[in-house]
């Protein structure tokens, strides 16, 4: 299967390099305005970005916070380890509850493992906007070097013969700016209190970790309406499998499909305004025409009936010219895949229609 | 060689398509008008070569210009392309738009200003991410062969934003292409 999938991304590689080659080995630099790296060069080490204290040991650094987004995304099974460091004495600004401001020299890491760990992505935010970068671990975990801009591809084997990509930079912009806020896994939905059982691939959330009450304790968000002080956000949902597939999609896909972002055209909505009375992806998803057909399946998710679910098909599809997300992975999700079988398949058929609650009293 | 199927390994067809002779006359360069700079690109870039629909004529095949880069069309009804070999691994139609390969059928994007089916509801700036990032929409899926991205990546801002002038400015054809389609079997 998956030499298929190299053979056919070879190809594309193939004739893009051949197409390059039509110009010269010194093309002009265009003005570019998309995308654009920052000019600020990332430390060519992980052991320099203020990770850790001690790199030897690995002990982190004493302003790093580790956190646990409820809806994680999929990246063919990998263990994710993620952190984040603010500058002393500054606040999230988090007076939009659904898209916070983080101040400038805010640092977030995560580590991406598969057996070991493989490569750890940096964003800083600096006063020229956010700097991405990408740290791939050396054989034997001591540190980690910077990652060519094109990323590397087929780093190491994952799962089912496919192999990890490590992204390029113009890979980062595209997933992490495709909507309001670059930071897609530290939000008040990802680390509300009320984290969502059912949710594929949820590690349980640490002792250490910060969720949004941690942040308020400690000073470090600002500005947050009276609601959210007291409240714990949640995915309006009638049933808790349609709780669950929505916040898949809002993990998963709402990075660039989303009510801002240049995608905002399609009307495919998995962003989720916690003001909102009903989730923007039951309205804009659910037995709605798909813009993309793949054989007889012609709507977007189909109550009743998730064979002929475009969604659900791309789910499944570990082709690059079906699946969603388009990259980011080449393994199938397969218990994302159950989820929205069951979901649409068993639970939905007679359900009312959707709940208008967004919220319900934190209980601890 | 079938007629209605034209087999060459993918390098020399990029070769061909990039040197195949165009019917219309480049506007003159140094205009400060971003449309005649478009429609000069877009002339000298051998757009038309794969986005309009090839036709045979009394000389041999052309571009119909009456389907000016409206991609390939809708309506036209393709058998199965050929298996392709390590030797012979692309075919390509006789409108010159469906392309079939390793990575499977691709075929030729609308170009036209068409809200529903060619670049009218797109913005400059996507216009310009996609041939920057040389992903669909900007942001998805890979464009695909023989769409020559690379090259057309390193036209500044300007031109690329003339470019998109120009195509916004042609008359639109409502024509739905089709979605590309993965390798047989999968």
């Amino acid at each position: 299967m998956n030499s298929t999938i190299w053979q056919t991304k070879g190809y594309i590689a193939l004739a893009a390099a051949v197409s390059a080659l039509g110009g010269c080995d010194q093309p002009p630099a265009p003005t570019n305005s998309v995308p654009l790296p920052v000019a600020t060069t990332p430390p060519p080490k992980l052991s320099a970005t203020g990770l850790w204290s001690d790199p030897s040991s690995r002990t982190l650094a004493a302003d790093v916070l580790t956190y646990s987004p409820q809806y994680p995304l999929w990246t063919d099974g990998a263990a994710k380890q993620r952190w984040i460091a603010l500058p002393a004495g500054t606040a999230i600004d988090a007076r939009d509850i659904d898209v916070w401001q983080f101040p400038i020299g805010t640092r977030l890491w995560k580590e991406f493992a598969f057996d070991r760990p493989v490569e750890t992505r940096f964003m800083l935010r600096t006063d020229a906007g956010w700097q991405y970068a990408t740290y791939v671990w050396n054989q034997d975990g001591t540190d980690a070097d910077l990652a060519p801009e094109r990323g590397l591809p087929g780093v190491v084997p994952t799962r089912d013969g496919a192999r990890h990509d490590i992204p390029g930079l113009v890979d980062c912009r595209l997933c992490h700016e495709g909507g309001r806020s670059p930071v897609l896994g530290f939000s008040a939905l990802q680390l509300s209190p009320d984290r969502d059982p059912l949710a594929p691939h949820a590690t349980p959330k640490s002792a250490g970790d910060v969720d949004l009450p941690a942040l308020l304790a400690r000073g470090l968000l600002a500005h947050v309406p009276e609601r959210w002080q007291t409240s714990a956000p949640r995915i309006a949902a009638r049933t808790p499998h349609e709780r669950a597939a929505v916040g898949y999609l809002f993990g998963n896909c709402a990075g660039c499909h989303n009510a801002d972002g240049p995608l905002q055209r399609l009307g495919l909505r998995f962003d989720h305004p916690l003001a909102a009375s009903t989730a923007p992806a039951l309205t804009t998803a659910l037995d709605v025409a798909s813009h993309f057909s793949r054989g007889d399946a012609t709507h977007r998710l189909v109550t009743g009936d998730p064979e002929h679910s475009v969604i659900v098909r791309r789910l499944r599809a570990t082709d690059p010219l079906t699946q969603m997300p388009p990259f980011g992975r080449h393994v199938a999700d397969t218990a994302a895949v159950a989820l929205f079988e069951h979901w649409l398949g068993s639970e939905l058929p007679g359900l009312p229609v959707a709940s208008t609650q967004t919220t319900q009293p934190r209980t601890h | 060689m079938n007629a209605t199927r034209i087999v060459l390994p993918a390098l020399t067809i990029l070769a061909i398509a990039a040197t195949v002779a165009f019917t219309q006359t480049p506007a003159a360069t140094g205009t400060k008008d971003p449309i005649a700079r478009g429609r000069y690109l877009v002339t000298a870039m051998g757009c038309n070569d794969c986005h309009t629909p090839w036709t045979m004529t009394a000389q041999g095949p052309a571009p119909d210009m009456t389907r000016m880069l409206s991609g390939h069309p809708a309506d036209a009804k393709l058998p199965d392309p050929p298996a392709g070999s390590e030797a012979w691994p692309v075919s390509v139609n006789t409108t010159n738009t469906a392309w079939s390969g390793p990575w499977g059928i691709s075929y030729t994007a609308n170009l036209t200003p068409s809200k529903a089916h060619g670049l009218g509801a797109w913005t400059a700036d996507e216009f310009l991410a996609a041939l920057r990032t040389g992903r669909h929409q900007g942001r998805g899926r890979q464009i695909l062969p023989p769409m020559p991205w690379p090259m057309i990546s390193q036209l500044t801002d300007d031109d690329l934003r003339a470019v998109f002038a120009f195509l916004q400015s042609i008359p639109a054809i409502d024509n739905h292409v089709p979605e590309p389609t993965p390798p047989q079997g999968r």
